[in-house]
């Protein structure tokens, strides 16, 4: 167990330093590093002096390993666009893309796992046929259009919800800022949520629905329902509870990808989280942003992956004897 | 199935059928029409698709108007409202966008460039994954161990991530060039970066299954070049499942072409896509100019769900396993 947590690591720290590479080369040889600080007047002995005190003349490996060494101290430089830190940038929108992802990744679970479940036990429903259809358009549906449709209608037309924005938001503690304790803060989740979460909700779905159609069809459950078990003891005590540990898998490595696809929703409900920060950062070629966005989503996906991974280990029994094959 | 054979009787091969089939019989005769005409969803999908490529590619045959010629767009005729609205003018089926150009053509020249894109885009990502997923294949050892750990790093990000930034450093290498003039060509290879590595994937897999089988070996012992041996013996053996991936693919890329656009990123309004309209549309959302979004946005939806349809039947007509 032991060697197989230390090999995982050793895995998700060379991921890490090859995204952290990429990161790098992007800061280092797209422009000049030096013509984003001094003036354009700036005279050649004054590029050359400031050339080295940022330490570009020393070789490429010593470059990168400083790179590196800042940030592991969460030193990301400073914004081009900005002139300010990029941490700070990045840490003052952190809280709203990361409510934001938490309330879709519930979202998709409290409404994917029902249907999923709903799906799979009354296959030839039409309640459970139109399930499959919207799961469809939900795949099909590019995420702003989805957004701009909830827009259109509850907002435009009906006027019950806010269509941009977070409402007030309440500051807990030095840098985290909540929705969670306002009823304009938590309206204005609404909509946000539901357009990042439905992708992630059709997901769930369908995977709980196959999952659930594979089970059904086990010795076990055939067993139990000889047993004269009731029909709910079979299907939730026993089915569902065996069809979570892929979802809840499925869910956990989601979880990097909507705070990545967060970036649409964002900008669709000018939400004031980090995916705008991004885009404005690819549109202005902010560099120090671009990377420390990068390695911020690798280092997430890489933790998720992780997490999940051990979870795994422990919640399967079976995986302890395999997991050298893995 | 009845419904097949009904469908030969109905229209034999003529003539040719008698000597050896044609191509007609023999496509005719194919498991993949039989499963292709059982399944009515997928033939509306692919009648859908094949109007709207149709459309695409004789845009400015259908159109009524040029949407990029000056000399037919008049801000006069900005924001009208579709035809059949009490406000509309006969002139413009679909009504006009915020700087008067017919919104009706505009879909359809704005369809011409997603599809366009999204294609080359799916292309290229092919080129990119089956050259490398052949050399990883069948070179293996440490340019095998090489390509796939990068393949692997790249799946961590999810495909519009990969855009984003590959279309953030490539306009920033291109500094000086406007966007107008190089928007289309980063746009494909954004796409084409951040797809490759299915293919890839699937190609390294049957190639290391192909690599070893006698005919390869034969080829080699007769002293041909590794090169001449990945394209001509191994690449025809293992192309197959390609095509799989590039029809489902095709969906993703014209929605990753459509985000692009939508966030800012992509085409910029003097060439309109789907995407650009429906950012164009999106600022006149609230103001009540419903028309100039839902359109472009209908359009895109059904192209994207067609080909994801067409996509979803010919994985499962080709598995083995589901026959």
């Amino acid at each position: 167990m032991l060697a197989f947590i230390i090999r995982r690591l050793v895995q998700s720290i060379g991921v890490l330093l090859a995204v952290a590479f990429i990161a790098f080369a992007m800061f280092r040889f797209v422009g000049d590093p030096v013509n984003q600080i001094v003036s354009i007047e700036a005279s050649a002995e004054e590029r050359a002096q400031i050339r080295e005190s940022l330490g570009l003349n020393d070789p490429f490996v010593v470059q990168f390993a400083r790179y590196v060494g800042r940030a592991a101290t969460l030193d990301f430089g400073i914004s081009y666009q900005f002139r300010q830190p990029v941490t700070k940038l990045l840490g003052e929108r952190m809280p709203a893309t990361l409510e934001l992802a938490l309330v879709s990744a519930v979202f998709a679970l409290v409404v994917g796992i029902p249907m999923g479940v709903y799906t799979a036990l009354r296959r030839d429903s039409w309640l459970a046929k139109l399930f499959q259809a919207v799961s469809l358009v939900g795949v099909s549906l590019p995420t702003f259009l989805i957004g701009i449709l909830l827009i259109y209608v509850f907002a435009v037309t009906l006027g019950w919800l806010p269509s941009f924005g977070r409402g007030e938001v309440v500051r807990l503690g030095d840098w985290w800022t909540t929705g969670f304790l306002t009823t304009s803060g938590l309206r204005a989740l609404i909509l946000p949520s539901i357009t990042l979460g439905l992708f992630q909700m059709t997901l769930i779905m369908r995977l709980v629905r196959a999952e659930m159609l594979e089970v059904l069809r086990t010795d076990y459950i055939k067993f139990a329902r000889a047993r004269g078990l009731t029909r709910r003891a079979i299907n939730f005590g026993h089915a569902l509870k065996n069809t979570l540990v892929p979802v809840i898998t499925i869910t956990g490595l989601q979880l990097g990808s909507i705070i990545a696809f967060a970036i649409i929703t964002e900008t669709v409900f000018q939400w004031p989280g980090m995916g705008v920060l991004f885009l404005q950062a690819v549109q202005n070629v902010d560099i120090p942003i671009m990377a420390a966005y990068l390695l911020l989503i690798a280092f997430l996906f890489v933790v998720i992956n992780l997490a999940v991974d051990l979870l795994y280990a422990v919640v399967d029994p079976r995986l302890k004897v395999t997991v050298r094959a893995a | 199935m009845p419904s097949v054979t009904q469908e030969e009787a109905k229209s034999p091969p003529p003539a040719a059928a008698r000597r050896s089939p044609g191509w007609f019989a023999r496509v005719m005769d194919h498991d993949l029409t039989a499963s292709f005409l059982a399944s009515r969803v997928t033939v509306l999908a692919a009648l859908v698709t094949l109007a709207l490529a149709v459309l695409a590619l004789f845009a400015p045959l259908i159109a009524p108007y040029n949407p990029f010629d000056p000399a037919q767009v008049f801000l006069i005729d900005s924001l009208n409202p579709p035809r059949w609205l009490p406000a509309g003018d006969a002139r413009f089926l679909l009504g006009t966008d915020d700087q008067g150009r017919d919104l009706f053509s505009a879909i359809l020249y704005g369809l011409r460039v997603s599809l366009i894109i999204g294609v080359l885009g799916v292309l290229m990502a092919a080129a990119i994954g089956i050259t490398l997923g052949l050399v990883a294949g069948y070179v293996g050892g440490r340019v095998d161990a090489v390509i796939m750990r990068i393949a692997d790093v790249q799946l961590t990000f999810p495909a519009i991530l990969i855009a984003l930034l590959v279309d953030g450093v490539v306009h920033a290498l291109l500094k000086g060039a406007s966007r107008e003039d190089t928007a289309f060509g980063v746009l494909v290879f954004s796409i084409g970066l951040s797809f490759w590595v299915q293919y890839a994937r699937t190609i390294r897999g049957s190639t290391l299954v192909e690599k070893n089988k006698d005919y390869i070996q034969a080829a080699r012992l007769v002293g041909l070049s590794p090169i001449v041996i990945m394209a001509r013996h191994v690449l025809p053996n293992v192309i197959g499942p390609v095509l799989v991936i590039l029809t489902i693919n095709l969906g993703l890329a014209v929605i990753t072409e459509a985000t692009l656009s939508f966030l800012g990123v992509g085409l910029p309004p003097t060439q309109p896509s789907l995407g650009t309209l429906i950012r164009i549309g999106n600022d006149y959302l609230f103001s009540g100019e419903w028309w100039i979004v839902a359109f472009p946005g209908l359009t895109l939806a059904a192209l994207v769900l067609a080909v994801n349809l067409l996509g979803d039947w010919l994985r499962d007509a080709l598995n083995p396993k589901l026959r």
